[in-house]
């Protein structure tokens, strides 16, 4: 008569455990850095409970089985826990084939008088696993692009600072490409920035920009336009050597906007348009 | 005699390929040797075809070849989609024409930042845009 997995498993799921737990323990990816004993031990109870409860002697074969919807659940939010506590993906994978091991170890303790029964099943239980470790996988570089996906939004928030540099004089330095909906935050931040602190001019600064093609150049044409409409003038400064001949050639017309090869020339414009002047200090000069 | 000495291509399908592809010319450009004004022409260029390929054909692909003739070295771009074509090259070749609202500026421009330009177009079936900059051109 056949053994039943099944039964086999309910009957012995604690020296599964401990043999998994060990097998973890004694590995030497072990992280108790990052995730404690306890935290461990109760994490792959959990994962052995929906194991032994879901694996029928019928769905064995059947990796695909709804039944398993429980066990796949668990393992997605070890799996995307993990991503995110900074396991790498091999301390990841490794958790789910030392369970293999232990099961296969079970199997062959209990069936050592029944080789072909013992591979029969050995083989099940490999292919099943092996799904589970895909699976793990699949959700572990879906936690890490999760990590990515944020990062890029943080980036594109952070990297678009409004700076007052001076009462009525406003700085934005533009790092990176500008596409449409970075350009969209860019001119939201800015515009509303004029508002708030009442000023009438903008400099920004394109020193950051690698490479300024027509529609980069369409943007920051909108976003200038956008900014006389508010009654505000800007300047757009940090124009490089090349990228004023590149975009010449491309033909792009700037001839209406002031622009500056430096921050520094733009600040100075914008201090004269206020009619605002930087004098050095007469005492200080006594000190020559 | 014009001699290809690498070839390398990468696919275009989302926004978010311009800048990988850019920095891949970039690196070719610096590889052989290229300077400032002429790589950031090239870059521009390569800018300029690859965003046409996400309006118009919303995906493409992009060939960078080394290569040389005689003492000259340069890099070769071909950009290729299967879109809608172009209907008329000679109009789309005018500066500030453009059927999708932006400067019209794209194909003309990138001509004029390249020292060989062109354009094969059927309409339906694609259009293959090659370019071609010397190292000193």
């Amino acid at each position: 008569m056949a053994t039943s997995i099944s039964q086999l498993l309910k009957n012995n799921k604690s020296t599964l455990l401990d043999g998994w737990i060990q097998k973890q323990l004694t590995n030497e990816s072990l992280r108790d850095d990052l995730m404690t004993n306890d935290e461990l031990r109760t994490q792959s109870e959990e994962l052995v409970n929906a194991l032994a409860k879901s694996l029928t002697d019928e769905n064995i074969t059947q990796v695909d089985s709804s039944d398993f919807d429980e066990v796949f659940e668990i393992l997605s939010t070890i799996s995307m826990s993990r991503a995110r506590q900074g396991f790498s993906p091999r301390e990841t994978g490794l958790y789910i084939f030392s369970l293999k091991e232990a099961l296969i170890d079970l199997l062959q303790q209990k069936l050592s008088e029944n080789p072909t029964e013992l591979f029969e099943l050995s083989q099940k239980l490999n292919r099943l696993l092996d799904n589970f470790g895909v699976l793990t996988f699949e959700t572990f570089i879906k936690g890490r692009e999760d990590v990515i996906l944020r990062q890029t939004e943080e980036i594109s928030d952070i990297s678009t600072p409004v700076i007052q540099i001076w009462d009525g004089i406003l700085a934005l330095p533009i790092i990176g490409t500008l596409d449409s909906s970075r350009t969209q935050v860019v001119m939201e931040n800015l515009l509303q920035k004029i508002v708030d602190t009442g000023s009438s001019i903008a400099i920004l600064d394109i020193s950051g920009v690698p490479a300024v093609d027509s529609l980069v150049a369409q943007h920051l044409i909108k976003t200038v336009s956008a900014t006389r409409l508010m009654g505000a003038d800007c300047i757009i400064s940090g124009i490089r050597p090349e990228i004023a001949q590149t975009v010449v050639h491309l033909g792009i017309d700037l001839s209406n906007i002031i622009t500056k090869a430096t921050m520094a020339s733009a600040l100075k414009h914008a201090f004269s348009m206020h009619r605002l002047a930087v004098k050095r200090h007469e005492t200080e000069k006594k000190g020559f | 005699m014009l001699m290809t000495l690498s070839k390398d291509s990468m696919s275009i399908t989302r926004e978010q390929d311009v800048v990988p592809c850019r920095n891949r010319v970039k690196e070719v450009a610096v590889k052989i040797g290229m300077g400032i004004v002429n790589q950031t022409k090239l870059v521009t260029a390569a800018s300029e075809l690859v965003r046409n390929i996400l309006r118009y054909a919303d995906s493409g692909e992009v060939l960078i070849e080394v290569v040389s003739k005689g003492r000259e070295s340069g890099i070769r771009l071909t950009f290729s989609d299967k879109g809608p074509g172009i209907a008329d090259i000679n109009l789309a070749m005018q500066d500030g024409y453009s059927t999708g609202r932006s400067l019209g500026l794209g194909l003309p421009g990138t001509k004029r930042l390249v020292n060989e330009f062109d354009i094969k177009s059927t309409v339906g079936q694609g259009t293959v845009v090659t370019i071609l900059k010397w190292k000193n051109g």
